[in-house]
């Protein structure tokens, strides 16, 4: 009776979570039907800037995902991104090439993330500790070789989408963005299908989850990391990119103000799936869009630093309501040893 | 002589000791010149003489009286920001806190140091360290509680709560408590809340000396330290040895906070004299750079501190002489965390092999509480 009574329930929490979703999901949207109906502009302005302000977060919270699913955490996703968002601006500086930027700072990310997977996988080192050598060495690194007065040959340029983008609303938010923005959302299902869908995802939640078991079966659990990691780490490059080429147009000291941190928060809250990822992105593009809307807005009397820590806020309330209900890979943080 | 120990193993009390500092100090310090080399290669890479510039970098810290004076000066904070590491290493945690912890303790003696008046000298001044040092250890239980409740991990936590610290401390220092003038600053503090020199070298910096010794005998010969231990050791072990593992995990975080806190505002009521933004940034990330130095024992963290305290003491020297950008030391910073954690090429390096006592156990991984 009592196991009866436990499936029971179980029963109504998954009902409860399958048509609270879509609930919530439904309300959003006629919310944004009826913010769009009384002021479109502001609408169509601040879902752009939802969808922008998410991009870096999402990809970074995609770096996190092929680390932490292969058993790596990875706390070097901000050098990561600082890293490539300085090299990126650097080379089109120089070559007055937008693209040639794009390419060597994916790089650099790449070669970061071969950095960590060198630091965790081969010499073992505690994986949060390795996090941090690269957040620091970038922070370093970027200050030391920074030169002032560099200008880059403008921005990555809006793409429209054809008459995709004259839908209204629809449109203008989603089929005119630049390309990483696009990128991005690509990216975020090539993510899912691949992890969800094909041998290399079913191989890398096996060694995320059970490392000793996907080595007895033959897969190279050490390979199998490394190539992660380095995936991963080409995915901050982009998000690096992402703030130094398209969105900003320039480089500062510390750029990524903390985004590789929060794109963690991000990749928990979306329960290490891609697509959860994403709404979590979303939520918190959100939560920055809305502080930039308040702080210039000026409808609001609330000194500027307290929407300014919004989004940080939000990062601990969502771990702290969050990471406990939902479960990481088993096998994360633990070097793995061959027998 | 057949009391004579089989093996090869010095008796001599002397040689003991020597075997055994080096022992504990081999790792570190093949670490500091591995990173000093490569530090040295990225000063060739940007045509800079590294030997001329790590000369200027030796003067600019131990040239002078007056210079060790503000190598000491830079490196009390650094004592207790490496001290607030190291002890939450102890119970496994990783408080990269550090940061916002200590700019919470600097505003609060800046502020109890400018407002509170017609208190006597040493007593403003104490009350003063000690209020300041309070709110940054209150500031630390934050993550702690948060840990112990939630799960949530106190890597991000702690960062987060370093972005939300510089954003609350920005306002006070910029809205209630603010000087009069434009520059965002409060008011300086007064004469009988100011830590004295004693020639050219800072009294804070003996109080940070005593706060490590005090630390080593809490670790080490209290039932509260073996307790933290254990806990970091492991937790599970703990919980069922019957401690309460989430008291000692936010006890742990207030003490850590609590040195990070004093370290502003030592800072605060002994150098700077006021609060200003921008107040010591950076001062988290060298905290982890000086406990991993120290291999996270309490007495390695005052010549870990010292030594990151004379390179940030000697590089505007090295920026004068030299011409190289002081931020060099940023990096040779973070090359020293990592030879010093990737112990494993330091110990092929000296072919020597690791011992349980080497063994430090540092982080937990998410959500694991």
């Amino acid at each position: 009776m009592q196991a009866a009574g436990g499936l029971d329930k179980q029963f109504n929490k998954a009902m409860l979570w399958y048509w609270g979703r879509r609930g919530v999901a439904l309300a959003l949207v006629l919310l944004i039907f009826y913010s769009y109906w009384q002021n479109p502009q502001l609408t169509t302005g601040m879902l752009n800037a939802m969808l922008r302000q998410s991009t870096p977060l999402v990809l970074g919270a995609l770096c996190g995902m092929l680390g932490e699913r292969s058993g790596i955490i990875n706390i070097g996703i901000e050098g990561q991104m600082l890293l490539a968002a300085f090299v990126g601006f650097m080379v089109a500086a120089t070559t007055r090439s937008l693209i040639a930027g794009v390419v060597a700072g994916v790089l650099m990310g790449a070669i970061l993330g071969l950095f960590l997977a060198f630091m965790a996988v081969s010499l073992k080192m505690d994986q949060i500790i390795g996090g941090t050598v690269i957040n620091i060495l970038a922070l370093g690194l970027t200050s030391f070789f920074y030169q002032a007065n560099q200008t880059i040959p403008g921005k990555l340029p809006i793409i429209s989408l054809g008459p995709l983008a004259d839908i209204p609303l629809i449109g203008s938010v989603l089929f005119r963005n630049p390309p990483i923005t696009y990128l991005a959302l690509i990216l975020v299902f090539v993510v899912h299908y691949a992890l969800f869908y094909t041998r290399w995802g079913l191989r890398t939640r096996a060694v995320g989850e059970h490392p000793r078991a996907a080595d007895t079966v033959g897969i190279n659990v050490y390979r199998l990391r490394y190539m992660n990691v380095i995936i991963g780490g080409a995915m901050a490059g982009v998000a690096g990119v992402f703030l130094s080429l398209e969105s900003v147009g320039s480089f500062e000291r510390a750029m990524t103000n903390g985004r590789g941190f929060v794109a963690l928060a991000v990749m928990i809250f979306g329960r290490w799936t891609p697509l959860g990822a994403w709404g979590a992105a979303l939520l918190f593009g959100f939560a920055n869009a809305l502080q930039t809307q308040l702080q210039f807005g000026g409808s609001l009397q609330i000194p500027y630093q307290f929407i300014g820590m919004l989004p940080y806020v939000l990062t601990i309330v969502v771990l702290a309501g969050f990471v406990g209900r939902s479960r990481p890979p088993a096998a994360v943080g633990q070097p793995y040893e061959t027998e | 002589m057949a009391n004579e120990p089989a093996s090869s193993a010095p008796t001599n009390p002397l040689l003991v000791f020597l075997s055994r500092l080096w022992r504990s100090i081999n790792v570190p310090l093949i670490a500091i010149l591995l990173a000093l080399t490569i530090g040295g290669l990225i000063l060739i890479l940007s045509s800079a003489n590294p030997f001329a510039a790590y000369f200027a970098l030796f003067k600019g810290a131990f040239g002078s009286l007056t210079s060790f004076g503000r190598t000491l000066e830079k490196a009390t904070p650094l004592i207790l920001g490496g001290l607030a590491v190291a002890f939450a290493f102890k119970a496994g945690l990783f408080n990269i806190g550090g940061q916002g912890q200590l700019v919470f303790g600097a505003i609060v003696s800046a502020y109890l140091g400018y407002s509170l008046t017609g208190l006597p000298f040493p007593l403003h001044m104490l009350i003063a360290l000690l209020g300041g040092a309070l709110v940054g250890g209150l500031y630390g239980a934050i993550p702690g509680a948060l840990k112990t409740y939630t799960g949530a991990h106190e890597v991000i936590t702690t960062i987060m709560l370093n972005f939300i610290a510089l954003n609350i401390t920005d306002y006070l220092s910029n809205g209630p408590w603010k000087d009069t003038g434009i520059v965002a600053r409060t008011p300086a503090v007064l004469s009988s809340a100011a830590i004295p020199r004693i020639g050219q070298i800072p009294f804070g910096f003996f109080v940070a000396v005593l706060i490590a010794v005090l630390t080593w005998y809490l670790l080490y010969r209290t039932t509260i330290g073996f307790e933290i231990r254990t806990v970091g050791f492991n937790p599970h072990a703990a919980k069922y040895a019957g401690i309460k593992v989430s008291r000692t995990v936010i006890l742990t975080m207030i003490i850590s906070g609590f040195m990070a806190g004093m370290g502003g505002a030592i800072e605060t009521l002994g150098v700077v004299g006021r609060y200003q933004p921008g107040f010591n940034a950076g001062l988290g990330f060298d905290g982890i750079t000086i406990a991993l130095l120290a291999q996270t024992n309490p007495l390695g963290v005052i010549p870990a501190a010292i030594l990151v305290g004379a390179m940030q003491a000697g590089s505007s020297q090295m920026q004068f002489d030299a011409r190289v950008p002081s931020q060099i030391i940023d990096v040779i910073q973070a090359l020293i965390l990592f030879f010093v954690s990737a112990d494993a090429i330091v110990r092929w390096i000296l072919r020597s092999r690791k011992t349980d006592e080497d063994k430090v156990t540092l982080s937990t991984g998410w959500g694991k509480s």
